[in-house]
């Protein structure tokens, strides 16, 4: 419950930020840090009188639990740390395994996808098509900078890679740096931020998959949406940057590393699917493949 | 249910304060209002300061920005738009011709007062109005908001078969046939 919060809190004021950071890159003034909270409470009492169906319902409520299970198996802080909150955080740390990541991260989309094929709007539909494109592009180079390091270090487990790198002092960003550049790629397109905002598009598509979204709906898609980009910003942070040994340094890594596909996007128009697409599989697989070279040879 | 200033609750105060802040604006830009919206939004004026942002759909719109004239063609569709969006939910008439027709008062085919066929809470007038006057009309409803007198959707469903008729007498075949968004 208090990873929960915390990736609640944590996600909300990192896409206040990102509003404010992007009104900055553009010379406006911008919202306050905290508009996502009052824009999420908003959507929240708005009434929801709308239904298309069973799986319309179903769909937020995947992307939710999505979230929750891979927050629940993501260690948040270094297991069997010394501050005094850590035992709030623990989770299901011991169970945590990249296969079961790798798969789980993939079902809120899948169910969204159901959810959005039943509203009938042809703006999902086609939202829906350009997101699972994307998904194939970037899920390439991101399984196999994993797979680079499952086979480094023979194991699966997030908390044996944490304490590999406890163990060795070493960040692996540093011991295998192509299957973090191969992951960073990967991760421009998982957060959908410009250039590989073509899911949610929202003048041309008017914004994808959620169209037929509102109040309370698009309040649960929204909070989802925050904890999945807390989850995905503390695995790599598990993974690559040594884990956090609190959460000022936890706060610390995942903003640095949220600013990657952030500064990038504010400064880059939107491609299109087929170019996202064969932008995943040309650089970052490749990279992805040295990676894995890399990790076989030494 | 009325949300009066007299009796309002704690509840219904929170709620407003958010509402007011987090307004997201569907623009209905067919009129040629629709050219002060690019910088009411962007660097100049930055309307986004205020928790005003665009929204994609009406689904997720809580103010329905109808800028200038609306053609018996257009009037149908306005309609259906804020009939398919959520309560509480909000209209703002821009510039003259939502009015009085503006310069296109003596039109065979353009309506004159918007008010007999959807409920706005606020005018902004002018023709056209500057971005200022634009966010000033946004702050007059925020106002009205946070005291509870933004009731356009209320006013819609209690007086519904008024506004039908209205609607009625400009697409008589239309409306006959048109699918029930009200729900």
């Amino acid at each position: 419950m208090a990873t929960f919060i915390l990736a609640f809190v944590v996600g909300m004021t990192y896409g206040g930020l990102v509003r404010k950071i992007t009104a900055r890159v553009h010379n406006r003034i911008g919202p306050p840090f905290y508009q996502n909270f009052i824009d999420a409470f908003k959507l929240y009492s708005k009434t929801s009188a709308i239904h298309h169906g069973a799986m319309h319902f179903m769909g937020p409520a995947f992307l939710m639990v999505s979230s929750i299970v891979s927050l629940m198996i993501v260690p948040v802080l270094i297991p069997g740390g010394d501050s005094w909150y850590n035992s709030w955080f623990n989770n299901m740390n011991a169970g945590g395994d990249l296969v079961f990541l790798i798969y789980i991260m993939v079902f809120g989309s899948l169910g969204l996808a159901l959810g959005a094929g039943q509203t009938g709007n042809p703006n999902s539909s086609i939202g829906v098509t350009r997101g699972l494109s994307q998904m194939v592009g970037f899920e390439i180079p991101w399984v196999m900078a994993l797979v680079a390091l499952m086979i480094s270090y023979k194991t699966t487990s997030i908390v044996d890679f944490i304490n590999i790198q406890q163990e060795t002092g070493k960040w692996l960003m540093f011991e295998n740096p192509f299957a973090f550049i191969a992951a960073v790629l990967a991760m421009l397109g998982m957060f959908r931020y410009s250039p590989f905002d073509i899911v949610g598009a929202p003048s041309e598509l008017a914004s994808g998959p959620v169209s037929e979204n509102g109040g309370k709906f698009l309040f649960t898609m929204m909070s989802s949406g925050s904890v999945f980009s807390f989850v995905k910003l503390t695995l790599f942070v598990d993974l690559f940057m040594g884990g956090a040994e609190n959460l000022v340094i936890l706060v610390i890594k995942t903003f640095a590393l949220y600013m990657i596909p952030v500064l990038y996007g504010i400064v880059s128009p939107r491609y299109r699917t087929e170019q996202a697409v064969r932008f995943f599989w040309g650089w970052p697989t490749f990279i992805g493949l040295l990676a894995i070279l890399y990790a076989v040879i030494f | 249910m009325y949300n009066d200033k007299n009796s309002q609750k704690i509840v219904d105060i929170i709620q407003n304060w958010a509402r007011k802040h987090s307004i997201w604006v569907l623009a209905y830009g067919t009129g040629c209002g629709a050219i002060e919206i690019a910088p009411t939004m962007t660097s100049r004026y930055d309307a986004e300061r205020l928790g005003i942002r665009g929204a994609a759909t009406p689904r997720q719109a809580d103010v329905l920005l109808v800028t200038g004239y609306l053609t018996v063609k257009t009037v149908k569709r306005v309609v259906r738009v804020y009939e398919q969006m959520q309560s509480p939910k909000y209209i703002i008439g821009f510039g003259s011709c939502t009015i009085n027709g503006g310069m296109y008062y003596d039109s065979y085919n353009t309506i004159n007062l918007l008010d007999k066929y959807i409920p706005v809470d606020v005018y902004i007038n002018g023709c056209m109005p500057r971005p200022e006057a634009v966010i000033q009309g946004f702050v007059k409803l925020q106002q009205l908001i946070a005291e509870g007198k933004a009731n356009g959707a209320q006013k819609y469903l209690d007086n519904l078969a008024e506004y039908k008729a209205n609607q009625a007498k400009i697409a008589p075949h239309w409306i006959a046939k048109a699918p029930d968004y009200n729900w």
